[in-house]
């Protein structure tokens, strides 16, 4: 496959996008364009968060750290460049450069949080990680109460922020990910992170850097957690140091496992059913993390790959023809 | 002594009776990490359980809280009775969690009985936040408020040469000594020692020699547990506020003591939790406060990069 191919393949999904975005923007009434913005964040989450624990079996409990840096990062860039407008554009498209510049700012943030936290626990097994991870938020959480006020807000947290996030920024995220995530699959580095699921000490004698790898799925997920973080920084309009707590990260983690770890639509769709869900069942909220826990225990008992396993939507009708069914065996991806 | 020695001296103790805690609940992880190689996510929520079944059996004992009148042989005997109904509650509950969570996820895949365990730990956590059931004798699920724990024992404070200890204080590092005490002469000096030992070197060559494998596991997560609902009691005394969250952070910290200590390794637990609450204790004292939480995850992130077995573990190779 050709570079030019390859680009092509990685541009066309956001040409298709665009319009139907922008459609939907348009035309779409408030509450459902609000809920579907939650849907398309959520899907960010799901999908990146399935990079590290569907693709390469590892498990961080950590998104809403990331989450809480990419904000933060996003939020405080947009407000350092309140009144800054490029002269050479007309005042929308240089308020959309800007916010996609401060989103950009938020990811890197949030990336390089994930090369501090993964260097280290991915250099041992697993369990490590989810530890790790889980105590980063905590940690995150409490740096950000004792820093100055003026500079994070502390437990204040920031308000005021600017309601750039539409439904077009949302649906481009949500593209995005998936598109980083299937190209990922496909590639080199992705069969590397499925080897690494399956069997890592094979991998490692197979000649895959297998730290390597992955601290990089770690950093690719990260960046794109502190995408949703910025994401939902400017759809609230403020965040504080509690908003990005266990629970978001708990959220994320029960997406990925229901949709099947490892599979990129079954992120997707388990990430739109549950926000759905969700808000049709406002008044049950008090009941609705007791319900996560228990999804997750059962799920695990009766079906530990989650209701797609590794396997994509697509795969679910061709599995059904007789010549596929022995290919269907294999390892994921194996299809390809 | 000068100011500063008695200052030393007193966060000495402090340190050390915030310890004696995480030494205890790290106890609970090394043992079962040992056994089945699992972090059991949920200790800590056991711990929390505990501290409530503690609350809600003293407040069974001496309905309206406060041990008014009676004398100080009937006070101890009171707490007495509610740390071991305590401990018995959470062994039990640590009994249930192997048997219906963990057991039935045995050889498969790591990750399944990690993601069982958390599955696990939330549901102790938001179940205990929920509001009460009113079909239940007592208000239970306590709900996210916090609770006081009750005094079980009148506090007395000492002062020597200007170092303040609490009768807390001594009673919590004697108790504690003596369940790690116990808990060494049970793994080195018994046959369910043995057997626990002979587990964990490895489960299948156990099971060949006879051993009962799955009631050993049962028997090291009652005895995880029942330790953690000791610690449990010693620490909601002296600090009282509990709620359904208590468990969370000094259940990461005592994993975190667990790894430091060398993770399966018993001595390595209680040195760990010891050398973790000390060094909170001189964090937080002589730097910034707000540092304390901080410290933990330090610490871990250190020795993983530097000495991932731990103070006291074996250096292992996985093997295919």
């Amino acid at each position: 496959m050709g570079r030019a191919v390859s680009l092509a393949r990685s541009l066309l999904p956001f040409l298709v996008a665009l319009p139907f975005l922008w459609a939907l923007q348009r035309w779409s009434p408030p509450y459902p364009t609000l809920v579907l913005r939650y849907v398309g964040i959520n899907i960010v989450l799901a999908v990146s968060l399935n990079v590290v624990n569907g693709f390469t079996g590892q498990f961080s409990l950590g998104h809403a750290g990331f989450m809480s840096v990419g904000a933060y990062a996003t939020a405080k860039t947009m407000l350092a460049l309140a009144d800054v407008q490029l002269a050479f554009l007309p005042e929308p498209a240089s308020d959309a450069v800007l916010f996609g510049f401060a989103l950009l700012v938020g990811m890197a943030a949030a990336s390089v949080a994930g090369l501090l936290v993964g260097l280290p626990s991915l250099r041992l097994r697993g369990d490590y990680l989810a530890i790790v991870t889980l105590g980063f938020g905590e940690i995150i959480r409490s740096v950000i109460q004792a820093t100055p006020p003026a500079f994070l807000g502390a437990s204040l947290g920031l308000s005021g922020l600017p309601l750039r996030t539409t439904l077009i920024w949302v649906g481009l995220g949500a593209v995005a990910v998936v598109v980083m995530a299937r190209r990922l699959a496909l590639s080199t580095q992705g069969r590397a992170l499925f080897a690494i699921r399956e069997d890592e000490v094979a991998a490692e004698a197979m000649g895959v850097d297998t730290t390597g790898y992955k601290v990089r799925a770690f950093v690719i997920s990260a960046a794109f957690a502190g995408l949703a973080g910025g994401l939902i920084a400017h759809s609230v309009g403020a965040i504080e140091p509690t908003s990005f707590d266990f629970k978001r990260s708990m959220e994320a983690v029960v997406m990925v496992v229901l949709g099947g770890l490892g599979s990129i639509t079954g992120s997707v769709v388990a990430a739109t059913v549950l926000t759905v869900g969700l808000e049709l069942l406002r008044e049950f909220q008090d009941y609705r993390m007791v319900a996560y826990a228990l999804m997750l225990v059962v799920l695990m008992l009766a079906r530990p790959q989650g209701l797609f396993g590794t396997a994509e939507l697509w795969d679910l009708w061709r599995r059904k023809r007789p010549a596929a069914s022995a290919a269907s065996a294999g390892p994921p991806g194996g299809a390809a | 002594m000068s100011d500063a020695l008695v200052e030393l001296l007193q966060h000495l103790v402090n340190g050390l009776s915030v310890g004696t805690i995480y030494a205890l609940i790290a106890l609970g992880y090394t043992m079962v990490y040992g056994v089945l190689k699992l972090i059991n996510f949920a200790h800590g929520d056991v711990y929390m359980v505990g501290a409530y079944a503690g609350f809600y059996l003293a407040d069974l004992l001496t309905p309206g809280g406060r041990a008014a009148g009676d004398g100080a042989a009937g006070a101890m005997l009171r707490a007495l009775v509610v740390t071991a109904g305590a401990m018995a509650i959470c062994g039990l509950l640590g009994y249930l969690i192997e048997r219906l969570a963990y057991r039935p996820l045995r050889g498969q895949a790591r990750i399944t009985s990690l993601i069982t365990a958390i599955g696990v730990s939330f549901l102790l956590e938001y179940g205990f936040q929920l509001q009460p059931w009113g079909f239940m004798p007592i208000p239970f699920p306590p709900g996210p408020s916090p609770r006081f724990f009750p005094e079980l024992v009148r506090r007395a404070d000492w002062s020597l040469g200007g170092v303040s200890i609490s009768n807390y204080d001594v009673i919590g590092l004697a108790v504690a000594l003596a369940l790690m005490l116990g808990l060494q002469f049970v793994v080195f000096r018994t046959r369910f020692g043995t057997a626990m030992r002979a587990v964990s070197f490895d489960p299948q060559v156990a099971g060949l020699m006879g051993i009962p494998v799955n009631r050993i596991i049962s028997w090291t997560f009652v005895l995880g547990s029942a330790l953690a609902a000791a610690a449990a009691i010693l620490n909601a005394v002296p600090r009282p506020q509990i709620n359904p969250l208590f468990g969370l952070m000094p259940g990461l910290k005592a994993f975190v003591a667990a790894v430091l200590g060398g993770i399966g390794s018993v001595p390595g637990a209680m040195v760990g939790g010891l050398v973790l609450g000390l060094a909170e204790e001189f964090v937080a004292a002589y730097t910034l406060s707000s540092l304390k939480d901080a410290i933990a995850f330090t610490v871990l992130i250190l020795v993983l990069l530097f000495r991932p077995e731990g103070l006291f573990g074996r250096v292992t190779v996985e093997k295919v």
